[in-house]
């Protein structure tokens, strides 16, 4: 009976390579938080407040993006971001596949981050409000003075779970063919006939992050619920 | 943007000779809803047992659990995928390998996608199971236990019964993300949903009809299993609790 014999040996060559891929991978993570944060708190206070149009609008949104699959958002946006860049830019401008999945995954992620923001902001107990207002606060100095620092306390532990799935989910920009870490560890294991050393040491790498940022988050919620 | 609009594309026939391209989006429906189902028999079945591990009181037990749910929620689907995929065969005994390898490619796919997406949704599934669990007094174990029932037995009248009924929605999310996760057998090669939404657009260079249509499916699947799981919702909720009436 042969074994599988292993060969690493093509990983330390290939680590400039991996550390650029990892590089676009944190690209599209941070880009989608920071977008996702934004427009998910847009969408989070449409939906919870008395404009029934927006509302629907918002509500819309959300739910649509959260039936689709990802794989099928980024497929759809590597339809419409470069056809939207050639008809603004004209030809040649930067890199289509980058800017089509930080856009998919801007408005992806703002989907899910809206429902926890919304979640959050309920979470606030309704006599913050009416006091925000006793002391003659707008709606919107209310909102963003009193509510959502509160909310986004509260809600912290979840917001950076779902920041841990979404750095898993970006290695599916491997659909459009973009070379992230994932991408870039298959490419290299493809080139050098090395795929099985080069999946593993790629899973080994998620599982590293993941597992110590997920230890991370644990501990900030125990300090957050005292 | 001069597009032309054909809708009719979906009546002409297909690139194979085999039906038209309506046919093809019916046979991707057909995989993604079998892929779906049956991953989701896998992660039922193995996410309970893991779910009850983790909390019998046997440390080895439920530290193995626990090991189970890390390793497969801290790795992307993906990855895991081709792990199955492109990995395993390589690493089993060579008759095994082989025996696998000599399949009919879309067996190899369709099995690889089902194994992966279902021990990766039996980690969540686990999680859920032992939330539940966790949630009921512990008087009720201390109480089946007290009427001399042995501990598998209180697992089995007593406590999975209760916690089953009371993780009801939550696993209807988990139901629906096992056929959007799904659609990432695509990057192996099953001609699941996804895939046709791009064999069609190779096919018939009419990508909007082709990622609508498909795009449409997945809403209508999305609705259903929401529609199906909200009566099952209301026929097993317990009386007494929060949510119900």
């Amino acid at each position: 009976m042969i074994m599988y014999e292993f060969d690493w040996t093509s990983i330390p060559g290939a680590l400039s390579l991996l550390v650029k891929g990892m590089l676009i991978t944190l690209e599209v993570t941070v880009t989608a938080i920071a977008v996702g944060v934004v427009w998910g708190t847009v969408l989070a206070i449409a939906r919870l407040g008395g404009n029934r149009l927006l509302s629907t609008l918002a509500a819309t949104y959300v739910n649509l993006f959260r039936s689709v699959p990802l794989v099928m958002v980024i497929l759809w946006f590597y339809l419409i971001v470069p056809q939207a860049i050639k008809a603004v830019f004209g030809e040649g401008i930067g890199d289509i596949r980058l800017a089509s999945a930080l856009t998919a995954f801007a408005l992806f992620e703002a989907a899910y981050y809206s429902e926890i923001i919304r979640a959050g902001i309920q979470s606030v107990p309704k006599g913050q409000v009416a006091a925000g207002q006793a002391l003659g606060l707008t709606n919107g100095q209310t909102m963003r003075l009193i509510v959502l620092p509160q909310a986004f306390r509260n809600m912290m532990p979840l917001l950076l779970t779902q920041a841990i799935i979404l750095f898993q989910d970006t290695s599916l920009v491997y659909v459009i063919g973009l070379s992230d870490f994932f991408g870039t560890a298959y490419k290299v294991g493809d080139r050098d006939g090395r795929l099985v050393e080069l999946l593993l040491f790629a899973g080994a790498v998620y599982f590293v992050i993941c597992f110590s940022v997920s230890r991370l988050v644990k501990r900030l919620q125990a300090r957050f619920s005292q | 943007m001069g597009y032309n609009w054909n809708w009719q594309v979906f009546l002409q026939p297909s690139a194979t000779g085999e039906g038209t391209y309506l046919t093809w989006l019916f046979e991707g429906l057909q995989w993604t809803v079998m892929l779906s189902l049956s991953a989701w028999g896998i992660a039922l079945i193995i996410g309970s047992i893991i779910g009850v591990l983790r909390t019998v009181p046997n440390r080895w037990l439920s530290g193995l659990a626990t090991l189970y749910v890390e390793v497969f929620r801290n790795i992307p689907l993906l990855v895991q995928l081709f792990i199955w995929y492109f990995v395993l065969p390589e690493l089993l005994p060579p008759t095994w390998g082989n025996a696998f390898k000599q399949m009919n490619p879309l067996a190899q796919q369709f099995f690889s996608a089902m194994v992966c997406l279902g021990l990766f949704t039996a980690a969540r599934v686990a999680e859920q199971v032992r939330s539940g669990i966790n949630s009921l007094p512990p008087g009720q174990k201390n109480a089946g236990l007290a009427m001399g029932f042995t501990l598998p037995q209180v697992y089995r009248h007593v406590l999975l019964p209760m916690a089953y009924r009371i993780i009801v929605p939550p696993l209807t999310s988990e139901f629906l993300n096992i056929f959007k996760n799904s659609a990432v057998a695509t990057t192996i090669g099953l001609i699941e949903l996804s895939r046709q939404a791009q064999q069609l657009v190779d096919y018939t260079a009419q990508p909007y009809e082709a990622f609508i249509a498909v795009t449409v499916l997945y809403v209508i699947i999305n609705v259903t299993v929401m529609f199906l799981m909200r009566r099952l919702e209301r026929n097993v909720q317990v009386p007494g609790y929060i949510g119900s009436k």
